[in-house]
């Protein structure tokens, strides 16, 4: 082949792996020996967006730690799906721990392996949201502020899909589930309650904190590399669609995620110590209708007539994250930050 | 179950449990004819010749595109490129630039001497063609690759018939023309110069023969006109200049006709030094027969064109002309108004005819509109006579010419065998629609250097430039395999089940029905549209 200079690789560092890349700078998932950390047989749903982000997830932290790897998993999806006694799915050794205490328990193998002076073997706590934003809460919060060397990622499907799709502190306004009936005049899950995981970790001022979401491959595999590569308390929170509880068809879990990024309302960013280091810019900014219309949670917001006045609020809370984390290079800094209304009515 | 202490549970025994029985649709690899293939009169397999050039192996590339047409660097040149008209990209941003990486390739080619593969072992059979035009070459070229003893004769003195003696230099230069023509002839074809055929039934010891005189009689058309006004055929005027003459036009030069002819026709008088170079055409630019690029490259180097309007009577230095105006049905109409039009010379560029003499004493060929008719297999009414290029009903372009020489030989081999050729199976078009046009990078087109317009009517030197090695490759990877898996592993990655596995053979990828649920992500998330959904047979 004759020299080239050209660095133009047609579908670039979008698409999972490129034949035209030289073979070290292809994706852990297009590699022919990828681990496979969660194998075939598992019983997630079709399309699962959290059993393709959790094997994103430990494929990369067991390359990078050449396979000495702890796992933790809080109850929830993806140990009800992984392990239905006598099968497990697990490739990487995983202790199941209860809903609540997954970081508690990371926390105590760290502890025990620094005991036997073994720090090579790397800790990986994981949890969905409810798992983690819920119940999970306060072991994660301790695990934080006493410093252990754990990375604890948390699959953000914005719900207790496993039990039947109930509202959780990570599910976003307006959105129905079991628990938020799309009645009355504010339908599903109230706007400004729930909690901003990513944020109250950077409140710790923990190593690091990152988002990320399994459209973005490259950049997710990338931050389990760096979060691997850190000592301490970090903490990676991957949003995953979920066809059951959102409402959408097992073919769009990957293009959902895409659109949620692209809208604004998933901001994807990376932190340390507190501080927001980087940001994932949107390429081609869509409005929220976009990625709202295709999920049967937010059907109610397109009734006839459709609900334009909450959309609109949705829309609001799309603008203040893409202002707040600069996300869009073709708009100018705010200088003062977006309100967004949460009076109830319309 | 044989675990280790304290495990209960064997690492990846969940593989026991095939899921795949969830499934009601599965996904298939499907290739599907991507619209430039679709587009391309040579029958060119673009696609897949810029699969290969995209990984810079532009030898193999041209191989893949001289399966098909043996003048790609002509092609890059004159080819009026509806490949790029259907190409998906330009609803994406720009079109591939398929036309200037085919020159880049062809002219590799050259540079490098590439030569042609071998023919297959002699079969022992015949073929005369009669006329080495781009159809006739092109049909030489195919049935001498299938082994073939092929004989052209042609009344010129060289071969390329058009593409030496119409195209003009500053869009051809020849000694590409020269360079493709010989490598190809240098296969063992044996070309007759200055052999015109007259009488079919003479022939003996031929057991098949390919027609492509082509369409070489100027049009006639009856303009009143003074004995001294200086009044001559486009195609003549062509001839000449392509040969090296330069005719004396004087200073204002009208071109009367509306095609290909006209605009190369005005563009040469343009470089023999006329200061205005005038369109007479009888209807308006949107019926104008003559290609979007020559009318676009005639207005740049200053070509003036006069729409609706006739040439009543031509005298010397002055035409008068009559103005038409199209009627409901958009034919153009005259109106009686007229007026004067300054003109040294009038070029007469008013289409060509077949000069089909030379079937005419062959029982069964039917001669229909001027041109010869064949049957779907290019057979004319004469069994074993097939015939092509602009002599039948046809677009006539090089590059349609190019793809009939291919189409007859393929006919005749099966002819020649005593079978009938069967057509390529269908295939659904990958449209747009199916694409996921996310995945590809931003990268708008690569644009060939041109000449300026002032440069350019002062010599015939080549108008459009090369694109080079870096970016020729950018072009070439700016394809988005419409319909057709380039291995970017999406689906590989995409799938939660970890259902499709890597292989060495086919698409590079195999569906492991054991476990597929059939989401279809990987369906969704292909960037080509190279997957479909098909329900679960039963």
């Amino acid at each position: 082949m004759p020299a080239q200079s050209v660095k133009f690789y047609q579908v670039g560092s979008r698409a999972v792996g490129n034949r035209l890349l030289d073979a070290e700078l292809r994706t852990e998932q297009s590699s022919a020996d990828r681990r496979n950390s969660i194998t075939s047989g598992h019983r997630a749903c079709q399309g699962c967006g959290e059993a393709l982000g959790a094997r994103y997830v430990l494929d990369t932290a067991a390359r990078v730690t050449g396979g000495r790897l702890v796992t933790v998993n809080a109850t929830g999806c993806l140990e009800v799906f992984s392990t239905p006694y006598p099968e497990s799915a697990w490739q990487v050794p995983w202790l199941h721990s209860l809903f609540a205490n997954a970081a508690s328990v990371a926390s105590g193998v760290a502890a025990a392996l620094e005991a036997q002076g073994r720090t090579d073997i790397r800790v990986l706590a994981q949890g969905g949201d409810g798992g983690t934003v819920d119940i999970g809460f306060a072991c994660l919060s301790g695990m934080f502020e006493r410093g252990d060397d754990v990375l604890f990622v948390c699959y953000d499907n914005e719900a207790y899909m496993n039990t039947g799709v109930q509202r959780s502190g990570a599910t976003p306004a307006y959105a129905r589930t079991a628990t938020t009936e799309a009645v009355g005049p504010i339908p599903g899950s109230r706007p400004g309650q729930g909690k901003d995981l990513p944020r109250i970790a950077m409140a710790h001022e923990i190593p690091y904190v990152a988002t990320a979401t399994v459209a973005e491959l490259r950049d997710l595999e990338a931050k389990v590399e760096k979060a691997m590569s850190m000592r301490g308390p970090r903490y990676l929170h991957v949003l995953v669609p979920c066809p059951l509880g959102w409402g959408s068809a097992p073919a769009e879990t990957v293009r959902l995620a895409r659109l949620a990024q692209r809208s604004g309302l998933f901001p994807v960013f990376e932190a340390e110590h507190g501080e927001v280091t980087s940001v994932l810019p949107i390429r081609d900014r869509i409005p929220v209708e976009e990625y709202l219309r295709p999920q049967r949670r937010y059907a109610h917001l397109f009734n006839d007539p459709p609900r334009t006045d909450l959309i609109e609020r949705i829309q609001q809370i799309a603008d203040r994250n893409v202002a707040r984390y600069h996300l869009n290079p073709h708009e100018a800094p705010r200088e003062t930050p977006l309100e967004i209304s949460h009076e109830e009515g319309a | 179950m044989d675990t280790p202490f304290a495990i209960t549970l064997g690492p990846g025994s969940s593989s026991v449990n095939r899921t795949g029985t969830w499934r009601t649709e599965r996904p298939v690899y499907v290739d599907r004819l991507p619209p430039c293939n679709q587009a391309c009169p040579a029958g060119e397999n673009v696609q897949g010749w810029l699969y290969t050039a995209e990984e810079g192996d532009y030898q193999t590339a041209w191989r893949q595109l001289v399966a098909a047409n043996p003048f790609p660097a002509v092609m890059g040149r004159v080819c009026y490129h509806p490949c790029e008209t259907a190409c998906n990209r330009a609803q994406l941003d720009h079109a591939v630039g398929i036309n200037s990486v085919e020159e880049f390739l062809g002219d590799e080619a050259i540079r490098r001497g590439w030569v042609l593969p071998t023919p297959a072992p002699d079969t022992g059979k015949r073929v005369l063609v009669v006329g080495a035009g781009p159809s006739g070459l092109s049909a030489a070229y195919q049935l001498c690759m299938l082994g073939h003893h092929v004989e052209i004769r042609d009344s010129a003195a060289r071969p390329g018939g058009m593409m030496r003696y119409a195209i003009p230099t500053f869009r051809l230069p020849r000694d590409v023309l020269d360079a493709e023509i010989d490598r190809l002839l240098a296969l063992g074809i044996d070309f007759r110069p200055n052999t015109p055929v007259t009488d079919l039934t003479a022939e003996h010891g031929f057991d098949a023969v390919f027609l492509a005189v082509g369409a070489q009689l100027a049009h006639r058309a009856y303009v009143p006109a003074a004995q001294s006004a200086r009044i001559l055929d486009a195609l003549e005027l062509l001839g000449d200049t392509a040969a090296g003459g330069r005719p004396l036009l004087g200073r204002t030069v009208a071109v009367y006709g509306g095609g290909n002819t006209a605009m190369d026709a005005a563009r040469t008088a343009r470089r023999l030094g006329a200061d205005e170079a005038i369109i007479v055409y009888r209807r308006t630019r949107e019926r104008m027969p003559a290609n979007d690029i020559e009318v676009t490259d005639a207005l740049e180097e200053g070509i003036r064109m006069k729409w609706l309007s006739t040439v009543k009577h031509a005298d010397v230095g002055v035409l008068t002309i009559e103005r038409m105006e199209l009627d409901e049905k958009g034919v153009p109409q005259p109106t009686g108004e007229l007026e004067e039009l300054r003109a040294d010379a009038l070029v007469l560029a008013l289409g060509q005819d077949v000069d089909h003499t030379l079937v005419d004493t062959l029982p069964g060929v039917r001669v229909e509109g001027g041109v010869v008719q064949v049957d779907g297999h290019m057979m004319t009414g004469y069994p074993g006579v097939f015939a092509g290029g602009d002599m039948v009903p046809s677009a006539r372009s090089v590059t349609v010419a190019i793809g009939h020489g291919a189409a007859a030989a393929r006919n005749i081999d099966a002819w020649l065998r005593g079978t009938v050729a069967t057509p390529e199976p269908e295939r659904e078009v990958a449209t747009f629609e199916r694409l996921n046009t996310w995945y590809y990078s931003d990268a708008p087109e690569t644009v060939r250097p041109r000449l300026d317009a002032a440069r350019r009517v002062s010599d015939f030197a080549e108008v459009t430039g090369r694109l080079d090695v870096d970016t020729a490759l950018y072009e070439a990877r700016r394809c988005m395999s419409c319909g057709n898996c380039f291995g970017c592993d999406n689906c590989y990655g995409v799938c939660p089940d970890n259902a499709i596995v890597k292989v060495r053979t086919g698409h590079g990828y195999a569906i492991d029905l054991d476990y597929c649920k059939g989401c279809a992500l990987c369906v969704t998330e292909c960037p080509a549209g190279a997957i479909d959904m098909i329900p679960e047979p039963d």
